[in-house]
């Protein structure tokens, strides 16, 4: 039987020759993720499994992020659990602050430590990002972590897929955010519920991996299970360069069946805005009218990769963020922070009136380092512009590319770059 | 098994930064959460709410982030069971995973209104609103699910997985 290339990793990760949409299965993990919000709970969850060890301490990756560097007390005390439990485990992948540490979906793939035909589970929904690389990976809660973290396997509902044929070239400015954002826009936050965003066509090529990064970590805001890209030589040398493990390339069958496939010509693609308050009220920047500012972020592991840095940086410079509105620029993790320095990109965020801060989550969940006050409005590079996400329940979030954020601090509103 | 109560109903795309604000997820503790539940839709919730109601929204409930405090903040404030046109997956495998009982039913969950008094029976998947009089017929689990909310949860499952 045809299968997608998200069928045949699961396939294979079951022990079965093939699998079908719907089939329910077990499947063995490569790799189980967790951060400092969800660990904890799965820390209580895992004497449930009826095991005292984790499965294989080389499998699990502990990231302090979400409220790390520790915003308060309580905080504190959850990244002293999974701290501890690391310790306690002798999990190898645990990242502390500042120690090469960063964004979980960022880090990892840095970190070489998610390979092209992986099966990676992680307790956060923006798991699905390393579909970038060719592997399957999804969010699940606490509990499937500690179920991972006991048992090294977990179950899952075999998903059918879209097909998002891509081609053309990006514009200028253009870049991974609008597309994604483009998408969710024409499928709707639950387009993909229960399915694959299998991205394929001749446009994936000309799209840099911290694009595809981009694309496959906003999968989920079309109620996606995971979004995944074909391997090919950019992914094998992005594969190499970051000390990965030899990857297992899938392809899909090509009489694979698809519950729907969707269109998208990079030509036509201009700089696209999410309103509030869900992902799929997008817009055209240029036709969005005139929405004041009061903060712009740029971050989060949607787009906080170096890439990402320097198209806000060649926008900003020379300029000066408007009086009215503080930009937050948050490098997703420690090694793109001083990638950044050597290139001189803080420097040029630093003068324009930017404020740069060390990796962290933050304000993309509302947790600090940005919160919103009533009737604020802020452009951010985050993935998500739900109801009080960053901060009061009255407050806006619009989410857009770094470039599009970069245009709009300078501006003082909601801004296309090409301007 | 059978759920009495009475209902809270929302829309569509309900969120889980609404179902439980991340500000509050510097705590593990559930019943400290359930506080906070709903507090960013329905600020009254945690107070209105009595043991044993039901909530009812429409399509792609529990969207948006994984974290499972979710649906285990709505469980610790006493909801016996969540109705819904349709489910987020995250949302839909974690309330499976910690034994929070979920029905799909796209016509219970448009016709039934706030504040109706509704049973539900868990064996038959059969919804009764008892004020209009209305019956709807949710979507059966299949068997691996039944299997996983008769053991009471994913540890106890994958226990006696083992032990088999």
């Amino acid at each position: 039987m045809a299968m997608t290339m998200t069928q045949k990793i699961l396939a294979a990760h079951a022990g079965q020759a093939e699998v079908h949409a719907g089939e329910l299965i077990m499947a063995k993990l490569d790799l189980v993720l967790g951060n400092d919000i969800t660990t904890p709970v799965a820390i209580g969850e895992f004497p449930k499994f009826g095991r005292q060890a984790v499965f294989d301490k080389s499998k699990i990756a502990l990231v302090p992020d979400h409220f790390a560097p520790n915003k308060d007390i309580k905080a504190a005390t959850q990244c002293a659990t999974m701290r501890k439990f690391a310790k306690a485990q002798g999990i190898e992948n645990y990242f502390e602050v500042g120690h090469d540490c960063g964004v979980e979906h960022a880090l990892l793939p840095e970190k070489g430590l998610v390979t092209a035909g992986d099966l990676v589970i992680g307790a956060d929904s923006h798991t699905c990002t390393y579909g970038a690389l060719g592997a399957f990976s999804t969010g699940v809660g606490s509990t499937d972590m500690a179920c991972g973290m006991a048992a090294g396997e977990t179950w899952f509902r075999v998903p059918g897929a879209i097909k998002v044929n891509v081609k053309g070239k990006f514009r200028p400015h253009v870049s991974g955010k609008d597309l994604i954002l483009h998408l969710i826009g024409l499928i709707g936050v639950d387009g993909a519920r229960y399915q694959s965003l299998e991205f394929a066509g001749e446009g994936i090529e000309a799209l840099t991996m911290d694009d595809r990064f981009t694309i496959a970590n906003m999968a989920i805001e079309a109620g996606a299970k995971n979004g995944i890209f074909p391997v090919d030589d950019q992914t094998l040398a992005y594969l190499k360069a970051h000390g990965a493990k030899e990857p297992k390339v899938y392809t899909a069958d090509p009489d694979a069946v698809y519950e729907r496939e969707v269109e998208i010509d990079l030509d036509e693609l201009e700089a696209t805005v999410a309103f509030p308050h869900l992902p799929e009220n997008t817009r055209k920047v240029r036709e969005a009218g005139e929405i004041k500012i009061d903060q712009v972020v740029i971050g989060s592991c949607t787009n906080g990769r170096i890439g990402d840095l320097r198209a806000a940086a060649a926008i900003i410079k020379g300029h000066k963020v408007h009086p009215d509105v503080r930009c937050i620029v948050i490098p997703a993790t420690q090694r793109v922070w001083l990638e950044a320095m050597k290139e001189g990109l803080l420097e040029i965020f630093a003068e324009a009136g930017c404020v740069v801060s060390t990796p962290t989550c933050g304000p993309c969940l509302g947790g600090y380092m940005g919160i919103l006050a009533k009737g604020e409005k802020c452009v951010a590079t985050t993935n998500r512009n739900f109801v009080g996400r960053m901060g009061h329940v009255e407050s806006e979030i619009y989410l857009a590319s770094p470039a599009v954020a970069a245009a709009s601090a300078v501006a003082g509103k909601l801004a296309e770059p090409e301007d | 098994m059978k759920a009495n109560g009475s209902v809270f109903k929302y829309g569509d795309n309900v969120d889980t930064d609404v179902i439980i604000p991340a500000r509050y997820l510097n705590t593990p503790d559930m019943q400290e959460l359930a506080k906070h539940c709903m507090e960013d839709i329905d600020a009254g919730f945690a107070q209105r709410v009595k043991p044993g109601d039901i909530l009812v929204a429409g399509k792609n409930f529990g969207c948006g982030s994984s974290r499972e405090h979710a649906p285990a903040s709505i469980k610790a404030a006493g909801i016996a069971c969540v109705i819904a046109a349709t489910f987020a997956r995250i949302f839909y495998r974690n309330a499976l995973n910690i034994g929070l009982p979920i029905l799909e039913c796209p016509a219970a969950a448009q016709a039934i209104r706030a504040g109706d008094k509704v049973e539900v029976d868990f064996e038959t998947g059969v919804i009764t609103d008892a004020i209009s009089g209305d019956k709807f017929q949710a979507e059966p689990f299949p068997p691996f699910m039944q299997d996983l909310i008769a053991a009471g949860g994913l540890g106890a499952y994958m226990q006696r997985r083992a032990q088999a």
